[in-house]
Order: structure tokens, then sequence, then C-alpha cells
């Protein structure tokens, strides 16, 4: 087999007319359609798409791994010359790991648990080649340096829990480029990581596919990665892939409405949010089995046109057809070459600044450790036995009512425990915070009178998990308004429950659905209504859309934005996407181990000066557009640990541009920038001010 | 149609949901078998009266084989024992004592162990260790032991024998209540009923212990299988329903000694017993391999 694929020269892989199908209790359900693809040899494609359009249902084909209720029902996998489907299990285990290799979302997933990370890697090597241990522990120490590990040997020896995130699937990367595969799939490898360790896998994927000449299929619903690591792209819709092309060819001159549309939904943090306005594209993923005829988008469309794109077609959808003057750029429209995109102005999320009112919120150096009990032997002997884990310092800032002011920071970074603080779930070791002019740093939920509570209220963030699902949205809403004295007539809280619906745009009979008959955008809009049952003062969203499919982020966005104008209502909006945050808010607080680095209005922030962090993250979102160039920093090392944060500035450990040993003593200073914008840090202002713009947009003349 | 929506939001009653969702047994097999079997024995509690053949304890002709006639040509299907009572008529009458006490056992083990599991999971630390602690402690004796300890003292009835299953079997409803409560309180609905200021019980009982239903009416089920068969034991210990009224148990004990001579007075009751549990087991595959699918 490996001689075969030494003499090989054909492409790698090539997926011809590929239909898959899942089998359920309600009949079979085409999953995908019509999928073509030819991958030559270092090669590159991103298939991108949401949730539900079939992308990862494509990878699990080309593995032969669809489980017992999924089949390829037509068109055939070949990998290099051979179609796949001929292969007996035998060889096709072969092929798998070895030739074939798969990266997955969930790292810690991917790693068992119970064996040494060493011991996982020699294994593959062991089982698929005929070689001695020892090689194979060599050869698994050389793949973890090439995937930039430090210290191999200490990972070798080391079980998956005791290292990161970003160095486990560093590990699994490895894993998978163990015996040199000749197509490496990666399925939203960086999903599950922040946005500075996905920065540095990005990269590292990028060089490896150079370096060893690998075929990559890249999955991921992020335009950004796709831009960062692939040379083609699939643009999928609902099962079937509406464009395709080269990335300068898609990015540039989309072709089809769902692509535009898609990068629409996307706030681009390099651009103005008035010049470029968010347009959600209206209504939902069509479910596999109630799709539209004719095209699939045709609902959807703005260039629908009745008559000509729900024409029934010979096939289940219009086909795909070249794009005239760039070979290679393919698109599945039947109007893509009438579309006058220089005309098309959809009508945008509003986003002009307003006003803001009387000051709402006001935290003075609040502080929340929490006590941990020291069982050691030594820290008995020592007398020290708690031990404090600080996960708020020192956090101090003020919001105004209309306000929109974000949170920004990456997991562990405090902001979750500053909203449980702030709702009353956790009560505040230290400092103030003032909420309409009474402290509530240290007034339990329980003790706050129901008009308070109704005027603080939260939008979570998983909508699969907001909404209680053994009761109805209807009820579920009726509780709040009871709960919370707006009205205690039974009549009257119905009455207002249709409001509230009214209010986030969902029919009025979605009273009566229970929560797993709603998509997870619908999900969210009721989470939005129950929190603003209460008539609000003040909001905390706790990252509403990042779990959402980017063309319903958009409209939820919108919809939050705007039912925060019309109520005035204080909007806290904690979120670690960068690029939403630099389109919807007016103020933006930038945390890193429960303190804050940097505050102030949104374009001071996002223009230099920065504190190194901000510049950092800054640097870290993958933006979706070639027109923009970014300077390069990549953090090394790990979050420290909450538990054991490093000495003087919290940040000294991974900083880019730390100064000397004063960051590893003194906590830095709070530096005044411009009025109420204000740096955490020890380097001079000025130097700060001098640095360049990460962000900038060149000129392709 | 508005009109129509605002008045049944809250109108559609849980009850009827809870059905809806157990008439999805249809579709499985097993379960319809294990509902069928369970069925069967309701009918003969309920009309024990006109099927039975003679009075239960009336004793007509002591040890008649299966078959045999009567003094009044009536036959005895299942034989008599040694006394002179129908075996088939005692086994009838018998279902109706078994069909009460185990699932009204079963019902009290639940009203102890739910409320317990519900605040050991979702308030932990201090009451979560008392709780587990009591648990632990009963769980450690051995279950006859312990039915022995409890009857011997409080005496042999219907009442203690109910009191003896919920002290035996709470412990565990409490451990199975708990485990779905860790889990389930970290679900984000709880959250939001926690930040608009609800009780501790509504959160238990309206939040959470609604969405444990699933694994606890499977649980239920197979408990009241496990219950059959306690009563049944502790009939064959002699420390179950006081005689002379027929019990399950109580008839294999009373004749197990004649069981080489004479198999069936011992053989049938078992088989009683044995079918009815079987009923419940294959009722509780049913509804977990019913809830699993969707």
């Amino acid at each position: 087999m490996t001689t075969d694929g030494n003499t090989y020269d054909g492409p790698i892989l090539e997926c011809r007319n590929l239909c898959i199908s899942y089998f359920t209790r309600a009949g079979e359900i085409p999953a995908v359609v019509d999928f073509n693809l030819t991958l030559n040899q270092g090669d590159s494609v991103g298939l991108v798409g949401e949730s539900g359009c079939g992308k990862s249902t494509v990878a699990m084909a080309i593995m032969q791994y669809l489980g017992s209720n999924g089949g390829i029902v037509g068109g055939e996998v070949i990998y290099k010359g051979r179609d796949l489907a001929t292969l007996g299990d035998e060889e096709l285990r072969q092929l798998r790991g070895n030739e074939i290799a798969m990266v997955y979302q969930e790292p810690m997933a991917s790693l068992n648990p119970s064996m040494t990370l060493g011991r996982q890697l020699i294994e593959v090597p062991l089982y698929h080649e005929d070689i001695t241990e020892k090689e194979a522990y060599d050869r698994a120490a050389d793949i973890l340096a090439a995937v930039k590990l430090p210290d191999p040997e200490r990972v070798m020896a080391s079980y998956p829990h005791q290292i990161s995130g970003g160095q486990q699937q560093r590990v699994v990367i490895a894993m998978a480029l163990l015996s040199n595969p000749s197509l490496l799939l990666l399925d939203e490898p960086t999903t599950a990581l922040d946005v500075t360790v996905e920065a540095g896998i990005i990269e590292l994927i990028a060089e490896l596919a150079e370096k060893f000449n690998t075929s990559m299929i890249y999955i991921s619903h992020n335009l950004g990665l796709i831009l960062a690591t692939c040379r083609r792209i699939n643009v999928m819709y609902s099962g079937v892939v509406v464009e395709h092309g080269t990335v300068d060819e898609v990015f540039d001159h989309m072709r089809h409405p769902y692509t535009h549309g898609l990068f629409s939904c996307i706030p681009l943090p390099g651009t103005d949010k008035t010049a470029r306005p968010l347009v959600p594209i209206r209504g939902q993923l069509p479910l596999p089995h109630e799709r539209p005829r004719g095209c699939y988008f045709g609902p959807r469309c703005d260039f629908f046109q009745e008559g000509r794109c729900d024409k029934p077609t010979e096939g289940s959808t219009i086909p795909i057809g070249p794009v005239a003057a760039e070979a290679g750029h393919e698109v599945r429209c039947l109007r893509w070459s009438e579309i006058d995109w220089a005309a098309y102005r959809p009508e945008g999320l509003s986003s002009e600044s307003i006003d803001r009112g009387k000051q709402v919120l006001a935290i003075d150096n609040m502080r929340k450790y929490y006590e941990l009990r020291d069982n050691s032997i030594l820290a008995m002997l020592k007398g020290k036995r708690t031990k404090y884990v600080k996960a708020n310092e020192s956090i101090s800032f003020k919001a105004h009512e209309c306000e929109t002011v974000a949170i920004v920071g990456e997991s562990g970074c405090g902001k979750s425990t500053f909203a449980k603080v702030l709702m009353g779930l956790e009560t505040a070791t230290d400092g103030d915070v003032a909420f309409n002019g009474k402290d509530i740093a240290r007034l339990p939920v329980q003790d706050r009178s129901p008009e308070q509570v109704g005027s603080m209220q939260m939008v979570f963030q998983n909508p699969f998990d907001t909404l209680n699902p053994s009761h109805s949205v209807g009820t579920q809403l009726a509780r709040v308004i009871k709960k919370f004295g707006v009205e205690s007539d039974q009549d009257k809280i119905e009455q207002r429950v249709m409001e509230l619906l009214d209010l986030v745009k969902l029919p009025r009979d979605f009273a009566r659905r229970r929560p797993r008959q709603l998509s997870g955008g619908q999900k969210q809009r009721v989470g939005i209504a129950r929190a603003f049952a209460g008539n609000p003062a003040m909001v905390v969203a706790d990252e509403p859309v990042s779990a959402l499919d980017v063309s319903v982020q958009a409209a939820i966005t919108g919809l939050l934005m705007d039912i925060q104008r019309t109520y005035r209502t204080t909007l806290l909006f904690i979120s670690h996407d960068l690029s939403l945050v630099r389109y919807l808010a007016d103020r933006v607080v930038v945390m890193y181990l429960g303190r804050i680095m940097e505050q102030g209005a949104t374009d001071e922030v996002f223009a230099p000066p920065y504190h190194p962090y901000t510049e950092a993250l800054l640097s870290a979102v993958p933006i979706p557009d070639t027109s923009i160039e970014k300077k390069r920093i990549i953090l090394e090392g790990n979050l420290p640990s909450v538990m054991n944060p490093p000495k003087g500035c919290p940040f000294n450990t991974r900083c880019q541009r730390k100064v000397g040993r004063i960051c590893d003593t003194d906590v830095p200073p709070f530096v005044e920038a411009a009025p109420d914008h204000v740096i955490m840090c020890h380097i001079p202002i000025e130097e700060l001010r001098a640095v360049e713009p990460v962000i900038v947009q060149v000129d392709k003349g | 149609m508005t009109d129509l929506a605002v008045q049944s939001i809250q109108r559609e009653s849980s009850i009827l949901r809870a059905l809806k969702s157990m008439a999805l047994i249809r579709e499985s097999v097993v379960g319809m078998i294990g509902l069928a079997l369970i069925l069967i024995w309701v009918l003969t509690a309920l009309f024990a009266d006109a099927i039975a053949p003679f009075p239960p304890n009336a004793t007509i002709m002591p040890m008649a084989s299966p078959g045999t006639a009567g003094p009044d040509g009536a036959v005895f299907w299942l034989g008599t024992d040694h006394i002179g009572r129908d075996i088939l008529s005692r086994i009838i009458y018998g279902s109706r004592q078994v069909l009460l006490y185990a699932p009204l056992a079963t019902f009290c083990a639940y009203a102890v162990g739910v409320p317990m599991g519900l605040a050991a999971g979702y308030r932990r630390g201090m009451t979560d260790d008392a709780l587990s602690f009591l648990a632990n402690v009963i769980l450690s004796f051995p279950v006859l032991v312990l039915y022995i300890i409890i009857i011997a003292t409080i005496g042999a009835s219907a009442v203690n024998i109910v009191i003896a299953v919920t002290f035996a079997s709470a412990p565990g409803i409490f451990r199975i209540v708990r485990g779905l409560a860790l889990d389930l309180r970290n679900r984000e609905y709880v959250a939001a009923a926690e930040t608009r200021g609800e009780t501790p019980w509504r959160i238990m009982f309206v939040e959470i212990l609604p969405n444990a239903r699933g694994p606890l009416i499977v649980d239920a089920c197979l408990r009241v299988g496990y219950v059959i068969i306690t009563i049944g034991v502790l009939g064959f210990l002699g420390l179950g329903l006081p005689p002379p009224d027929p019990d399950w148990g109580g008839m294999i004990n009373e004749t197990r000694q004649m069981a080489m001579a004479f198999p069936y007075m011992t053989v049938f009751p078992g088989i009683a017993i044995s079918s009815l549990v079987l009923g419940f087991n294959l009722l509780a595959d049913g509804l977990r391999e019913v809830s699993l699918r969707d």
C-alpha cells in the first residue's frame, strides 16, 4: 500500500457525486447531496458551513465510518485511485490512522485518560508498522517536538489531564501525523480552545501542512480560520456545496447569495460598524427532511424568483455550475450572473451610538476570593491551611443607562464569577457594587427585593440548557412575570407573555410549545424574553450568541441591541469574541486572571495604546477578510492557574513586551491613557502609544 | 387562534403529558410483553372474586394433585395444599396482596428517598455529607439481616412490611436522585431560577425533579419487581403477611418441606412471583429502550 502511495501521482482524494443519507424512524434523511471534491497532493481544502450542513458527515464518509444508521447512497469516494467502498474491513483499518488521519474537536475526548500520552503515541506506529518499541518512542518524541511541545520527554510521561487543552490538541495532532498520513482531516480542531491558544494551533497546522506536504481537509464554521489555513474552500449549506473555489476568489468575489449573507453576518474588527452594518440572514436552516424544492437557500434568499428558483429539478436540487471568468470557481445558483452586488443594499442592523443616561452600576475595588482548605501535610506543618483563589481582584468600573459594556477575556479570567457576584449568587469578599445607588455587593439574591431581582437579569450562554425542558415556554415566562410582581392577575400575566413573545419576534402560539420543539436561536429568543420580563434596568448577557450558528448570531445580536435601545437598558455583554464586541459595545473591559488589564471606550481599546494582552488578543482573532493584515503575536505558554497566579503582573509569564524584573515583582499601576481609558502596565504610556496597530487594512491595488 | 393559545398555556396537565410519553411503550415489543404480564395480574386481582373457583381459605380436600375433581365436581386445576386449600384460588387472591403492598412500599420509599436525594444533590456540602453518611450506613447492612431486624423488632404486619421496605430501599433511591440532581443543578435553567430568587424547594421540585423523571420511572418499575421478591422472601422467612390470608411467599414457605413429594405446591406460587417480577423488569427495559431512542 505504501509503495502504491509513493508512485501514485494523481489526486489524493476524489469525491464524485457523493450522496449520504441517514436512516431513522422518520425514514431516509439525505444529509449530503451531490458532493464533489478533488484534493491534490499538498493541497488544503476548507469545508465551511453552519451546524447540520453535513460537513462532518462528509468527513465521516471519507473515513468510511458513518455508523450503523448512515450510508453512502450514491457516488463514490476515491482515495489514490481506489474506491473506498470496495475495500474490506482490514484494508480500511490499515488506511485509517496510517494514511488517513483525523483530528476531532474535543481533545480530551480523543485521548485515553488512563494511559500516558507516550503509550498512546507509541501504539500508533507499533500497530501499523513493524518496528521496535524504541524506534516508536523516538519517533513519538520527534513528532512532539515538531508540534512545538516543550520538553517532549515529560509530556510522554504525563497523563492527558496533566497538560492544558492547547497542549492536548497538539498531542492529538502529533498522533495524527505519526504515521505520516497522506490525508489529514481536521474537524473543528480549535473550537474548544481559547482564542490565543487557537492562534498557536492554527499557525502550527499551516506550518505542518507545508513541512510534511500533507493534503488537508479543514472543517470549520469559522471563515477566518479557513482563510488562515486553506487554499481552496467549499461553502456548504443544508447538505450541498453552494460555492467552491480558491480562498481568494470566494472571499473577494463571492457569487452565491448564501456566501454573501454569511460574510455580512460576521462583524469584522478592522472595520467601522457604521460603514459595514451586520445583515442577518432571515429565517433558519431547513431541516434535512423539510428542504424546499429547487434551490435549498430559496426561502431565505433576497434574490429568490418564484417559478424559477423553486422549480422542481431533476436531481434533488439545482446543479452547480462554473463561474465563467474564473476556472475552478463554481456556484450553485441559477441567478448568480444576474445579481448586481454593487447595487444590493440590504437593511442592516442599526448601530448608531446612543446618548448614555445616568450611572446605573458603579463597582469599586470589588474582590471575590474563594477559600480552599489545603489538607496536605506540608500545609499542616506550616500552619497555613486555608488558601485563597482570587477569582476577582480590584475590579472597578462604571456602567450607564443604555450603555453596552463588554467584558472580554479568555476562560478562567473571572468574568463568570463577576457575573455571579452581580446577580447575587455569590457575595463579594470586599469592595462595593452600587446598583441604582444601593450597595448589593454582599446582598445575596434571596435577600434582594423582587424589584431589585427583576431589574437585573441574565441571558445565558447555552440555548439548549437555558430553558427547562419539562415546562412549556409560556409557563416559564409566566412564572418570571409572577415572581417579579409585574402582574398578578392570571389573564394579565398571559397577556404579558404574549407581549414578550412579540418583543422577541416569535409567534404567539410558541407559548404552548416545549423547548425541544424550538431551534437554538428561538430558544435564545425566549431566554432574552425571560430576561426582559421584569423591565430590567440592567441585563447581563453571558456569551449569549457564542453557541449559535453564524447566520443566527447576527439576528440575535440585533434583537438584543434593539430591545436594549427601546428600553434604555444597560447591557453587560460578556464575550470572548472581539469582533462582536467591537461591533456592539460602547465600552470594553479586558480581563485576565481576575484582574482588569485595560478598559476604555471601544474605539480607544481597539487602537493603540494597547495593553500587551489586548494587543495579543486582537492579533489572535481570525478575520475573514483578505484585505486585512494582522501583526502576528503568538502567546507562549499556558494560561496560569488562578490557584497559583504569577506574582507581579498576572500577564508576565506570557507577555511579549515584558520589560524586566519589575513585571515579576510589582503589580503594575493603572495608567490613564485618555480620560476613562485605563491600562494596567509597567511600560510607559508613550511607548505603548507608539505601537503600530495590530489590524491594518491594506489596499489590494 | 391566539385566544386559544392564551387559554391553554398552562392548562395541559402534567399527568396527561406523562401518560402520553408512557404511550410510547407501544413501540417496544419487550415493553409490551411486560405490560401485558402486569395487566393480566392486575385484572386477576381486580376480579379475583369472579375468577377464583374456591374461597382462598376454605379447607376442602388435602393434597389433591392438579386436575383432580373436588367433592362437588369442581376441578382443583393447580391442586390443593397440605391442609386442603385450593392453590389456584390462593394464588389469585394472593395477587391482591402483592399488587397492593409492592407499589405502596415502593411509593413510600420514593417519598422518602426523592426529597433527601434532591436536597443532598442540590445543596451539597454538609447536607450531602450527612445524608450520604446515613444512606451509606443503611446500605452497609446486608438487606436480609436488615429486614429480619426490623420485622423482628416491630412485628410482622402489612404496614410494617411497607415500613421495612421503605427503610431499606430509600437509600438506593436517594443515591440515584442525588446523582441526577448533582448533574441537573448545573443546568442554566437552574441558574436562571436562582437569579430570579426562587426558593430551594421550588428549584428542587419544579426545576430539577421533572427532568429526572425518565431514569426514575425506569427505576421505579425495576424496584416494584424487587419489592415483590422482597415480600416473597419475607413471606418465605415467616416474616410476611400474617396467615391465613394467602401470600405467595408464605405459600412456598408452608409447603417447602413437602416440595420433593408435592412439587406443585411450591412451583406454582413461585411461577406467580416470577411472572409478575418479569413483567415489571420487561416493562422497565422497554421504557428504557423507548427513552433512549429519542
